[in-house]
């Protein structure tokens, strides 16, 4: 059958085709489609792990159980991930086993753009990298392949641009693997330092095993065209060469790592001018140079940010064309615009906000107001950190908020403590914040955390978690009590608060941070998005009443605006959360009804 | 058609951006050839602007469409429609949506709403279609169909037959809201001409 398929959704359909039993993953833009698709099969098992060690010591234990196994997760998941991943290369595998990392070069909802096809050289295992739907689907199943001919977790490498975009893929049936025989094995799966001593030299004859199947492999190509100018790229680079350069002879590699040599060798050897086209670092040219050869990549190609056919045209296109300006007289992708008009620039941006009635925003007034400083977290509420509510003072990675504040809290003193929170998501509490907390106890911190619990990872589209009380699959599951568990953390003040009440939030925000002991308030309230049902009665600013002080302006709420020097509530986008007729100096907003769509 | 199609389908979080670039993809595919679209949604439900690349002929290879090289526009929001308009061809068609959606600098008062965008744009595109399209979808029983009266109007300039947009429209559309949809593309498509 022949379907447009998401990048990712290509990756669930090779997974089931490829006969996987066993898929974890924690979400994470823009992995999260492949558990979503992969939880729609009844034939496979999938979890939400509630961190991406987790997921992959979960994948890992099927495959070294017998079964197919794949884990996903969006490259900064892979540091989390990356301690099984190191020892898992000593151990291998027993059935199949993928390790998904969807990067995300233009860091179009990310932290950063790291490059993890590092991590496959770092582990010594082999990276496919698709370039469309149908390779995503195809390289998957190679990807099963590979790791039980090599007794090796393979990387699964997407970008954005691969797992974000549609295409069309011809799929197949399902074939069951079944399941192979466990044996117990120590000297292979328990890695003392001296069964791990004994693996090391396995996995450095497991490269030079890859190496040789990398020359012949079907997913590294030579597309022979004219010789005096030759491209070796991967990946979504691929289209872009072939968009921005047709007539160049193109060395396409599916397999990135390890690389094939004499296939490279054979490849520069063959033409002009070699150039080497990636996205982000220079992981194939750096291994390309160390051959000894001499190619054109990162000195006129970016090492930031994405690719794009202009882009290409605009560095290897305009060196090429003098090396072959009869071809290059036909390429019709210009590095310049071909429209006459200048990118507006003056045009007031439209950045993402927190929803009307989203029960962060409270939670981020009452910090401003309170003027403290906020180790922050990754989430929806890293909104929190933009205008008009700008109270966030840092955002590194999940669950850094919390160790944080206790280095904070360490280096500038107690009374420092006093004017500093923690604010953390309740997924990524659950994710990475519990440890941090157990640190402020154990080592006498002071500080006060706010688990802003809205019921679900929002961020990345509402997965479950261990604190919604459903699986992946959607089926009822026991709900972590998260008071319950703070205080197993040995957290005794733990306090419950509504988001939508300022003066609670504020009065408890302000106790606890004055208390010389560790504190939790779970700020709770269902994300706005999911309660879209219950949506109660709108506000309404009561004609001739309001000062025009644009006090309720400063929620920054996007069904507030200013119209005529009066404050103005958009019926149709009010949630009703009543925060605007709290911070109204002239209770010049009320409850106006329910009104239906 | 021998050479490629590159339609940009812009707007604002929560206007259904989305969904048009799914009809519209589904379509090409079954006109034959190949399709790739570009969805970037990351954070299209706060907000913030949506992006949609289709592209469509005989051999495609990117999914991304470079500035000044898309063949159409289609926007939902005037804003968005002159954020976008350097991508569009000098012979390019502009479909403009008679919507002004405030982004929140211009709510918080930090800054305003730019005004004459069309006239303004109107001297800079080939060719630029304005639609009323709230008034038309509101005609056909719901303004969230907003999406599909502008796909109507796109559709007038595509080779696709009318049965596969329609085969389209109900594999992509949810059957509860298939109605009021298929009667917003027809409002849409008899706008056009
Ligand atoms: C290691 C890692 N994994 C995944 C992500 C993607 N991600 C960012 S925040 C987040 C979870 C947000 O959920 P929560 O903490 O509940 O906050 P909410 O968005 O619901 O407000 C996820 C999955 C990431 N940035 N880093």
């Amino acid at each position: 059958m022949r379907e447009l398929l998401l990048g990712n959704h290509a990756v669930a359909r090779g997974a089931y085709e490829a006969g996987v039993s066993v898929a974890a993953a924690y979400p994470g833009t823009p992995s999260t489609e492949i558990i979503e698709a992969l939880a729609l099969y009844p034939e496979i098992y999938t979890e939400w792990a509630p961190n991406e060690k987790v997921a992959l010591e979960v994948a890992a234990g099927a495959a070294i159980g017998g079964g197919r196994a794949l884990a996903a997760m969006k490259h900064v998941g892979l540091n989390v991930a990356a301690d099984p991943l190191m020892t898992l290369a000593y151990t291998g595998v027993n059935a199949g086993l993928v390790v998904v990392s969807a990067d995300d070069p233009g860091l179009f909802s990310s932290q950063n753009e790291q490059d993890n096809r590092y991590y496959a050289r770092l582990a010594q295992i082999p990276c496919l990298e698709p370039a469309d739907s149908q390779e995503a689907r195809d390289f998957t199943m190679l990807a099963f392949d590979l790791s039980e001919r090599f007794d090796t977790p393979v990387m699964l490498r997407l970008t954005t641009r691969v797992a974000h975009s549609y295409s069309l893929v011809e799929t197949g049936l399902r074939q069951e693997a079944g399941l192979k025989d466990y044996v117990k094995q120590p000297p292979k799966y328990v890695m003392l330092p001296a069964f791990g001593r004994a693996r090391h030299p396995l996995v450095e004859e497991r490269r030079e095993r890859l190496k040789a199947y990398a020359e012949t492999a079907p997913v590294n190509r030579v597309e022979w065209a004219d010789r005096r100018v030759g491209v070796i790229t991967a990946g979504i680079a691929y289209q872009y060469v072939k968009e921005a350069l047709p007539g160049v002879s193109v060395l396409k590699l599916g397999l990135t790592y390890p690389l094939p040599e004499k296939l490279v060798r054979e490849f520069a050897g063959g033409v002009g001018t070699c150039f080497v086209v990636e996205e982000l670092e220079p992981f194939l040219e750096e291994q390309v140079r160390l051959l000894g050869l001499s190619v054109i990549g990162k000195e006129i190609i970016p090492r930031v940010g994405e690719l794009s056919p202009a882009l290409v045209a605009g560095t290897v296109g305009r060196r090429a064309a003098l090396l072959v300006p009869d071809l290059a007289a036909n390429w019709t992708v210009r590095d310049q615009a071909l429209s006459q008009v200048a990118a507006a620039l003056d045009l007031p941006a439209r950045p993402p906000v927190m929803c009307p009635g989203c029960p962060h925003r409270g939670v981020f007034y009452t910090l401003k107001k309170l003027n403290l400083v906020v180790t922050g977290d990754i989430g929806c509420y890293t909104l929190g950190a933009s205008p008009p509510l700008s109270s966030m003072d840092t955002c590194i990675c999940m669950g850094a908020s919390v160790g944080m504040a206790l280095g904070m809290e360490k280096a500038r003193g107690r009374d420092f403590a006093r004017r500093l929170v923690a604010v953390i998501g309740d997924s990524t509490f659950l994710h990475s914040g519990m440890t941090g907390l157990l640190d402020w106890v154990y080592n006498r911190g002071s500080g006060t955390l706010i688990i802003l619990d809205n019921g679900t990872t929002a961020m990345t589209g509402h997965q479950h978690h261990p604190g919604t009380g459903y699986t992946a699959a959607g089926d009822p599951t026991f709900k972590v009590d998260l008071e319950q568990l703070v205080r197993g953390l040995g957290v005794s003040r733990v306090r419950v608060v509504d988001p939508y009440d300022l003066d609670e939030v504020e009065a408890t925000v302000k106790e606890e941070v004055d208390t010389a002991e560790p504190s939790v308030i779970i700020a709770r309230r269902s994300c706005a998005l999911l309660k879209k049902e219950e949506k109660g009665a709108v506000c309404k600013v009561d004609e001739g009443s309001c000062l025009g002080c644009r006090k309720c302006l400063e929620l920054g709420c996007p069904a507030l605006s200013f119209v005529e020097g009066q404050a103005c509530i958009d019926a149709l986008q009010c949630n009703g959360c009543g925060l605007c007729a709290s911070v109204c100096p002239s209770q010049a907003i009320s409850e106006a009804g329910v009104v239906y769509e | 058609m021998n050479k490629v199609t590159s339609i940009l389908l812009v707007g604002v979080g929560g206007q259904g951006t989305i969904l048009a670039g799914r009809v519209l993809s589904l379509a090409a595919a079954l006109y034959g050839g190949q399709v790739k679209v570009s969805d970037i949604h990351g954070m299209a439900q706060r907000g913030g602007s949506v992006v949609t690349q289709v592209r469509f002929g005989p051999r495609v290879y990117a999914p991304v469409i470079d500035p000044g090289a898309a063949d159409y526009i289609v926007a939902a929001e005037i804003l968005e429609a002159r954020r976008w308009l350097s991508y569009l061809r000098p012979e390019g068609v502009m479909i403009v949506n008679t919507q002004e959606i405030p982004p929140l600098p211009v709510l918080t008062g930090a800054a305003d709403y730019p005004q004459g965008l069309l006239e303004e744009m109107r001297g800079l595109a080939g060719e630029i279609k304005v639609v009323p399209g709230l008034e038309l979808a509101g005609a056909a029983g719901s303004v969230k169909a907003l999406n599909l009266v502008l796909l109507g109007v796109l559709s007038r300039y595509l080779p696709f037959a009318p049965a596969d947009w329609e085969a389209a429209i109900t594999q992509a559309v949810p059957p509860r809201w298939l109605e009021v949809n298929k009667r917003a593309f027809e409002l849409g498509r008899a706008a056009s001409c």
